[in-house]
C-alpha cells in the first residue's frame, strides 16, 4: 500500500515534467499544426539558463537561496521564452509566409533542435553540470511514504500551469484567438486578429513553461547535459499526441499517463524495460483511439 | 539499340570501375567505405521517400526498420557461417558464404518488411501526425527490444560479421562488400521505379493526393498502404544488413532517432516524390558529412544551419517533385524516368 | 429461380437509416432503380442527399437497412469493393488527383480490374505488360471519346473548371459502372456550361447505357433530364414522382420555400 502511494507520488512528479513540456507542444500544434520538434531542446536550454542564472545569483552575488530561486524563476522563463520566440521569428515564420509545405517546417524545427544541442555541446563542452542547491530539501515521512518539499512543489507547479493555461485558452481574448486560428487559419486574419502576434504569444507561453520545467528538472535531478532535452522532448511529444494533440487537457493527462506508466514499469520490471513497455502501451492506446484520448476525429467531408 | 541499353551499360561501367579500382587498391579503404555508406544512404532515402514523398505520410522512425534488417542478417550470417561465442561453431561450411550472402541480406529485408506491419496496420485507421507518432514509437520499441536481449549483446552491440567478409574473399578474391552494396543499391532503385511507375503503384500517389477519391475509385487503399510500408521498411532492412556488414559491428544505438532524422533530411533535401532527387541528396549528404568531419561537434551545427538556409530559399528541396528527366529533357532519350 | 436480368433493379435500398451520434441523417429511405433509369435526388441543403450517396458507395456503413447493387448486398464492403460491383461516382467538390496527369487519373481508376499485383509490377511479367497496354489503350480511347486527348499530359488543376467536371465524369465512367452517381454535377458551372453538361449527361446515358442517379440543385438540370425524382428533407422522404408532380407537390414547396403559415 505504502509502496503504491509512494509510486503514485513519484509518478506525479515524473509526469509533471512531461506534462509541462507537452503543454508547449500542444499549444504550438493547436495554433499552427506544427510539430515543434525543437521544443525538447528549448527545455534543455531552459535548464541551462536556470543553471547559469542560479550560479550567478548564488555565488557571484551571494544572495540567499530563496531569493535566488524567486529571481531565477522569472529570469529562466523570460529568457527561455525569448529563445522560443527567436526560433519562431527567424526559422518558422519566413517559411510560413512562403507557404512552404508543413513538413518542411517540421524538418526546420528538427534542425533547430540539433543546432541548440550541438551549439551547447560546442560552447560548454560535454562535461555534465552540477546544479547548485537553491533551497534546502526537506524530507517528510508519513506512514512509510517519503516525499520532499521539492516534489510537492513540482507537482503543484504543473497543476497551476495547467489551470493557468486552461483559463488562458478558454477565458481570455488571446486564448479565444488561439482557438479561432486552430479552426480556421484563413478567416482569422480577415476578422482583424493579428495572426503573427497570437503566434508569438503561443511561443512565449509554450517556451516559458518549458523553461520552468527545465528549472524544476534541474533542481530535482541536478545534473545537466546537452542531450537531456532530446529524449524527454520526444517522449513529451508522444504524451501530447496520446492525450490528443492540440488539446490542453490531453497534453496534461498524457504527460501524467506517460509518467505513471514509466514509474510503474520501473517498479515491477528491470529499468531497461521502461521505454519498451511505455511505448508499447502508447502504441496500443493509439491503436484503440487513433486520435488520442481527447482528440476529435476529423470527419472527412465528401 | 545502344540508347535503349545506355543506362545498363553506364551502370555496368561505373560498377565495374569501382570494383576494379578497389581490387587494385587504387582507392583507399576510407574512400571505399564512404562510397559504400553512400549506397546505404541512397537505399535509405529512396525507400523513405516512398512513404513520405510518394504516399504523403510522415514516417520518422525509419532507423528502426534498418535496425531489424541489420540484426537479422548479422545474426543469421554469424549463426550459419561464423564461429561465435553465442552460437558456437558455424552450422554450414564458410565457403558457401559467398552464395548465401545476398540471401542473408534479403532475409534481413523481409524481416524488416514484417516489422513494417507494426506501422502499416495502424495506418488503416489513422494518418498524419498520429501515424508519425506510431512510427516514432516503433523505432523506440525496436531498439528497446534489442537492447533488452542480453544474449545478442544488448546495448553493447553484436559483432563477428567480418568473418563472413573474409570467408567471401577467400572463395573468390574480389572486394565483395562494394560489389554487394552496388548491386543492392541498383536493385532497390530499380524495384522502386518499377513499382511507382506501374498503374498499381500509381495508387500510392493517388492516396497521397486524395485518399477518399482513391478508395472510392476502386483503389484498395489498405492493401496499397501495407505493400508500400512493407517495401519501404524492407529496403531499409536491406540497407541495414549492408550497413552491419560494412562496419562488421552493430549496435542498437546507431539506429536511433538521430539516424531516422538523418534519413528524413536526405528525403526532404532531395525533394518529396523525386527518386533522382533522393539519390542525389543521399550522395551530396554523405559527401557533406565527410567533408565536414574535421569540424567534429561543430559539424552538427553547420549541417542543420545549411539545411535551414536551404529550406528558406528552396523549400521544395533540390528537385521538388521533378525527376532528372524533367530538368534535362535530353536525358529522356536514354531513360524513361517515370 | 432467377429473376430475369432486365427486371432486376440495379440499385435497391431497403429501409436505410443512418445515425450520426444523436442525429438521424437518413431515415427509412427506400428506392429501386431499374436498369437504364435516369433519376434525381433533391432536397434542401443538409437534407442528407450526399449521405445517401456516401452510404451507397460504401463510405459509411448504414446504421440500419440494406443496399443491394444488382442484387448483391453491400453491407460490410469497403468502398473499393462496392465500386468493383459497378458503382461509380463523382463528388460535390471535384476530387481529381490534381498532381497526376489526366491520363493517369483514368489509369488509376482501373485498379479494380488490374489483374496483377506488386510482384508482376516488379518483374514486368507478360501479364503486366499486356494489362498495362490494355489499360493505356482504353484510357486513351475514353479520353478521345470525351475530347480530352489534348489534355492527356496536363495536370487536372490546370484545366478549366468545366473540363475538370467532365474529366471527373469520364474517370467515373472508366470503371464501366452499372450505376453512376453524380453529386451536384452542375455546381460551380455557368449557364452555357450547364447546357453542355445536360447534353453530356444525356449522351452518356444513351452511349454507355448506364443507370444514372443524380443530386442537383439546378432545377432545370433535374427537370430536363430525370424521369423520376425523389425529394428528401431532414433525412425523410417527402415526395416522389415525375418532374411535373414534384413541381406541384405541396410538401416540396414547403420544404424549399418554407411554411407560409408561419
Amino acid at each position: 500500500m505504502e509502496n503504491l502511494v509512494q509510486n503514485i507520488i513519484n509518478a506525479l512528479q515524473w509526469g509533471s515534467f512531461y506534462a509541462l513540456i507537452a503543454l508547449g507542444y500542444t499549444l504550438v500544434y493547436g495554433v499552427l499544426t506544427l510539430i515543434n520538434f525543437a521544443h525538447g531542446d528549448v527545455f534543455m536550454v531552459g535548464a541551462y539558463i536556470a543553471f547559469f542564472s542560479a550560479t550567478f545569483l548564488l555565488t557571484t552575488l551571494g544572495l540567499p537561496g530563496w531569493i535566488a530561486l524567486a529571481l531565477c524563476i522569472p529570469v529562466t522563463m523570460i529568457l527561455t521564452a525569448m529563445v522560443g520566440v527567436t526560433l519562431e521569428r527567424i526559422a518558422y515564420r519566413p517559411l510560413r509566409n512562403k507557404g512552404a509545405h508543413r513538413l518542411y517546417v517540421v524538418i526546420t524545427a528538427l534542425m533547430c533542435g540539433l543546432i541548440l544541442e550541438h551549439a551547447n555541446l560546442a560552447i560548454f563542452g560535454a562535461s555534465r553540470k552540477a546544479f547548485p542547491q537553491l533551497i534546502a530539501e526537506h524530507v517528510y515521512t508519513i506512514g512509510g511514504v517519503t516525499f520532499t518539499n521539492l516534489k510537492i512543489a513540482v507537482i503543484a507547479t504543473a497543476f497551476l500551469a495547467f489551470l493557468f493555461l486552461h483559463w488562458m485558452v478558454t477565458r481570455t481574448r488571446v486564448g479565444m484567438a488561439m482557438r479561432a486560428i486552430s479552426y480556421d487559419k484563413f478567416a482569422v486574419p480577415l476578422l482583424g486578429i493579428p495572426l503573427d502576434r497570437i503566434i508569438v504569444v503561443t511561443f512565449i507561453l509554450g517556451s516559458g513553461f518549458a523553461g520552468l520545467a527545465g528549472l524544476l528538472f534541474a533542481m530535482s535531478y541536478p545534473v545537466l547535459e546537452p542531450y537531456m532535452g532530446a529524449l524527454i522532448g520526444w517522449k513529451a511529444f508522444i504524451a501530447a499526441v496520446v492525450g490528443g494533440i492540440g488539446d490542453i487537457r490531453g497534453a496534461f493527462l498524457g504527460g501524467f499517463l506517460l509518467g505513471a506508466v514509466e514509474i510503474m514499469v520501473v517498479a515491477f520490471f528491470p529499468s531497461t524495460f521502461r521505454d519498451l513497455i511505455a511505448f508499447t502501451v502508447l502504441l496500443l492506446i493509439l491503436t484503440w483511439k487513433p486520435t488520442g484520448l481527447f482528440g476529435i476525429a476529423k470527419t472527412t467531408k465528401i | 539499340m545502344l540508347r535503349r541499353y545506355s543506362v545498363h551499360l553506364s551502370l555496368a561501367t561505373v560498377g565495374g570501375l569501382i570494383v576494379y579500382l578497389a581490387h587494385q587498391e587504387y582507392i583507399s579503404l576510407y574512400i571505399m567505405s564512404v562510397l559504400m555508406f553512400m549506397g546505404v544512404n541512397i537505399i535509405m532515402s529512396t525507400s523513405l521517400n516512398l512513404v513520405n514523398g510518394y504516399m504523403g505520410e510522415f514516417s520518422c522512425g525509419h532507423g528502426g526498420f534498418m535496425c531489424v534488417g541489420a540484426y537479422v542478417s548479422s545474426l543469421l550470417g554469424v549463426w550459419l557461417f561464423a564461429g561465435d561465442k553465442v552460437f558456437g561453431a558455424p552450422l554450414l561450411n564458410p565457403k558457401y558464404t559467398l552464395y548465401a550472402f545476398p540471401l542473408l541480406i534479403l532475409v534481413g529485408g523481409i524481416a524488416a518488411a514484417l516489422a513494417g506491419l507494426l506501422v502499416a496496420i495502424p495506418s488503416y485507421k489513422t494518418r498524419g501526425d498520429y501515424l508519425a507518432i506510431i512510427t516514432l514509437a516503433s523505432n523506440y520499441i525496436i531498439i528497446s527490444v534489442i537492447e533488452n536481449i542480453g544474449a545478442i549483446g544488448g546495448s553493447r552491440g553484436f559483432m563477428g560479421m567480418k568473418q563472413l567478409i573474409n570467408a567471401m574473399g577467400k572463395s573468390v578474391d574480389l572486394p565483395w562488400m562494394p560489389i554487394w552494396v552496388f548491386l543492392f543499391t541498383v536493385f532497390c532503385i530499380w524495384l522502386m521505379r518499377r513499382y511507382i511507375s506501374s498503374t498499381f503503384g500509381k495508387g500510392v500517389i493517388a492516396i497521397c493526393q486524395d485518399e477518399v477519391a482513391a478508395e472510392i475509385m476502386s483503389v484498395n487503399t489498405n492493401k496499397i498502404k501495407t505493400i508500400t510500408f512493407m517495401v519501404s521498411s524492407g529496403m531499409a532492412g536491406i540497407a541495414g544488413g549492408l550497413f552491419a556488414y560494412i562496419l562488421g559491428y552493430v549496435n542498437p544505438g546507431s539506429f536511433n532517432i538521430l539516424k531516422s532524422t538523418e534519413v528524413l533530411v536526405m528525403v526532404y533535401l532531395g525533394g518529396m516524390g523525386s527518386l533522382s532527387g533522393s539519390v542525389l541528396s543521399a550522395i551530396l549528404f554523405t559527401i557533406l558529412l565527410e567533408l565536414l568531419r574535421p569540424l567534429q561537434i561543430v559539424k552538427w551545427i553547420v549541417i542543420p544551419l545549411l539545411l535551414i538556409i536551404l529550406m528558406q530559399f528552396r523549400p521544395e528541396g533540390i528537385m521538388g517533385n521533378r525527376e532528372l528527366g524533367d530538368i534535362f529533357p535530353k536525358l529522356k532519350k536514354f531513360y524513361r524516368f517515370k | 429461380m432467377s429473376i430475369p436480368t432486365e427486371k432486376r433493379p440495379v440499385l435497391e435500398i431497403r429501409n436505410l437509416t443512418q445515425n450520426f451520434g444523436g442525429l438521424r441523417a437518413v431515415s427509412d429511405f427506400n428506392i429501386q432503380l431499374m436498369p437504364g433509369e435516369l433519376s434525381g435526388l433533391i432536397g434542401p441543403n443538409g437534407a442528407g442527399k450526399t449521405t445517401v450517396f456516401n452510404l451507397v458507395s460504401g463510405f459509411y456503413q448504414p446504421s440500419e437497412g440494406a443496399i443491394l447493387i444488382d442484387g448483391v448486398p453491400t453491407g460490410g464492403l469497403k468502398p473499393h469493393k462496392v465500386t468493383a460491383l459497378g458503382v461509380a461516382r463523382t463528388f460535390q467538390n471535384i476530387r481529381l488527383w490534381n498532381e497526376m496527369t489526366v491520363l493517369d487519373n483514368i489509369r488509376v481508376a482501373q485498379h479494380y480490374r488490374l489483374g496483377y499485383g506488386f510482384f508482376h509490377s516488379a518483374v514486368r511479367s507478360k501479364r503486366y505488360m499486356r494489362r498495362e497496354a490494355e489499360i493505356a489503350r482504353e484510357a486513351a480511347e475514353l479520353l478521345d471519346i470525351f475530347h480530352l486527348t489534348q489534355y492527356a499530359d496536363e495536370f487536372p488543376k490546370n484545366l478549366p473548371y468545366g473540363t475538370q467536371r467532365k474529366l471527373e465524369i469520364a474517370r467515373a465512367l472508366s470503371i464501366h459502372p452499372k450505376l453512376l452517381l453524380l453529386d451536384e454535377p452542375a455546381a460551380g458551372l455557368n449557364s452555357s456550361d450547364i447546357q453542355e453538361l445536360i447534353r453530356l449527361i444525356r449522351w452518356i446515358h444513351e452511349m454507355f447505357a448506364v443507370t444514372i442517379w443524380m443530386i442537383e440543385h439546378q432545377m432545370d438540370v433535374i427537370m430536363q433530364l430525370c424521369t423520376r425524382i425523389k425529394v428528401i428533407d431532414f433525412g425523410e422522404t417527402i415526395a416522389e414522382g415525375n418532374p411535373e408532380e414534384i413541381c406541384n407537390h405541396p410538401a416540396v414547396i414547403t420544404a424549399y420555400l418554407g411554411d407560409d403559415t408561419i
